[in-house]
């Protein structure tokens, strides 16, 4: 049970052997399929070939300039969606016209993938980093905008009244009750966002832009490069990784850790 | 408790002793209803007709004291948390007149703090963050600090400053929150039902502390209550609604000596039985 659970007395040591043994494990597998399979290495390169194609790649600089390429677009199309997106959520669970308005016209664009809009942000922002990043901003945009909306609506009213009580002036209203209460969803919002985004943002760059992990990917198949296929793959979801990583620590800072009490 | 509350009480409310003649409640003439919506949605004239508004409170004419502690008493869904978040300024839907040291009521006020049902305080605050929310006004941050400690010693949660609510068991939820309605400095504090939900040592101890709180700060405390013994115990006057709609149907000044006992006051017991039986309970157990 304890090897589940990490209940055990050295749960720190579990949690990072554990993943290294799945991750070796999966390593095997992958090269016993690749020795077996009879595919050539062209078609399915073992893990060592590729291992040694992302050295390749990190030693002449490439695998960098286009690890930072998609870098700066999922940001910059991040940072627009929560900047726009949480103040929207914010005004429309406080403001029911506003929210019965357009709730439903949220609703509707949402299930829209953001991939069905590639021809005409290429049309509208021509080629380059602006239609990729309005596809990663689309992409986190309405998660945000809902996610942060019913967050506010599940404000214990109680709060208000408090409020009402103290004589909050409605910047306080703002920044001592609704911003706080709603942060714990709202960073749960941008956990499974910036994975969305992540997965777009190389969706779009395999159409509209000439570098980013996508392009990599694109333009390694055209030189017939499975082994850099493969090397952008694993740096896409070693990157995937991260983000939730960092996204799940900012969930245990202390003033935000209530949310999971409560909830 | 009680010295430690004596010595630091003398230092920070002598202010406090001179606003004695604040917190001075009357009630007039008040009538609340409340609409059934469901049958209202059903009739289709715009006329809401007469056997659709459910009376809550059916003319209730009441004083309070400054500086006294009345328990409101009353069967469950009687009216009682009505009139207390009507006279906090709350619930506006009303008629009659409800006046606070002379002036008809506006809305709620800092000067008349409601201490909830439900743990009110902010779960994203410490303590102590939740207690400077009563002291934002205040300037001189040495002074604030000074007062906020004040505060938390008062109900003897020194030392859990920086914790927040969900690290703190229920009863020390409700003593913070106290804490963070004194801090206020209110003419008036609404209690409405601020023992429920605790078990029943902490209970005790809570009421205790209620009453030495309110013996030394001297506020118009309003605690509306389900508990025969805590209202009797803890009260200068018991006020005792009917079921709905609430009709004042006893108010009492209790002159009995603090701490009470029910064995040693005979009266006190008397006055126990009888308004058990008047609650619908024959026989006081």
């Amino acid at each position: 049970m304890n090897l589940f659970f990490g209940n055990s007395n050295k749960p720190q040591h579990l949690t990072i052997l554990a993943p290294i043994l799945s991750f070796t494990l999966l390593i095997l597998i992958w090269d016993i399929i690749t020795r077996f399979s009879g595919w050539s290495d062209q078609v399915f390169p073992g893990p060592l070939k590729v291992f040694i194609s992302i050295h390749e790649l990190v030693l002449d600089g490439t695998l960098l300039k286009h690890t930072v390429a998609s870098l700066f677009r999922v940001t910059a199309g991040f940072y627009l969606a929560i900047i726009t997106g949480i103040p929207a959520g914010m005004i429309l669970g406080r403001w029911k016209p506003g929210m019965i308005m357009l709730n439903p016209v949220i609703q509707f664009l949402r299930p829209i993938s953001p991939l069905a809009w590639i021809p005409l942000a290429m049309l509208w922002f021509g080629i380059g980093d602006p239609p990729a990043v309005f596809l990663i901003f689309l992409s986190a945009f309405f998660p945000l905008v809902v996610s942060t909306m019913t967050a506010v609506l599940e404000i214990n009213p109680v709060f208000f009244q408090v409020a009402a009580n103290f004589n909050f002036s409605r910047f306080e209203v703002v920044t001592k009750i609704i911003f706080p209460a709603i942060l714990p969803s709202v960073i749960q919002a941008l956990r499974i966002t910036v994975g969305i985004a992540w997965l777009v943002v190389v969706a779009a760059e395999m159409i509209a832009v000439n570098s980013g992990l996508g392009y990599l990917i694109l333009d390694s198949r055209n030189a017939l490069r499975m082994d850099y296929v493969m090397a952008g793959m694993i740096v896409i979801g070693l990157i995937g990784l991260i983000l939730d990583f960092i996204m799940k620590r900012l969930g245990k800072i202390d003033s935000v850790f209530w949310g999971n009490i409560s909830h | 408790m009680g010295h430690i509350l004596i010595k630091d009480l003398n230092k920070g409310f002598i202010e406090q002793s001179k606003k004695q003649s604040m917190g001075h409640v009357i009630i007039k003439n008040l009538n609340k209803e409340f609409i059934d919506r469901r049958k209202k949605s059903r009739c289709r004239s715009d006329a809401v007709p007469k056997h659709n508004r459910i009376p809550v409170l059916d003319n209730i004419n009441l004083e309070f004291l400054n500086g006294e502690m009345v328990c409101i008493l009353g069967p469950s869904g009687c009216g009682k948390s009505t009139l207390l978040r009507i006279v906090a300024g709350f619930d506006n839907a009303f008629s009659g007149n409800v006046l606070i040291d002379g002036k008809a009521h506006s809305g709620p006020s800092s000067d008349h703090i409601f201490v909830f049902q439900h743990s009110s305080l902010f779960p994203w605050m410490t303590v102590k963050e939740n207690v400077e929310l009563g002291l934002r006004a205040m300037k001189d941050q040495e002074e604030k600090e000074e007062k906020i400690q004040e505060y938390i010693d008062i109900v003897d949660l020194g030392g859990f400053e920086m914790h927040y609510p969900h690290q703190l068991s229920g009863g020390m939820q409700r003593r913070a929150e106290l804490a963070r309605a004194l801090a206020v400095n209110p003419d008036i504090l609404f209690m409405d039902e601020p023992f429920s939900g605790l078990d029943f040592l902490t209970h005790m101890r809570a009421r205790e502390e209620v009453v030495n709180v309110h013996q030394f700060i001297g506020i118009t405390m309003l605690i509306v209550t389900h508990d025969i013994d805590d209202a009797l115990v803890m009260g200068d006057r018991i006020i005792v609604f009917s079921s709905r709609p609430a009709r004042v149907k006893m108010a009492r000044k209790l002159d009995f000596p603090r701490p009470r006992d029910f064995e040693k006051q005979p009266e006190l017991n008397e006055l126990r039985s009888e308004i058990f039986l008047m609650l619908g309970v024959p026989h006081a157990v």
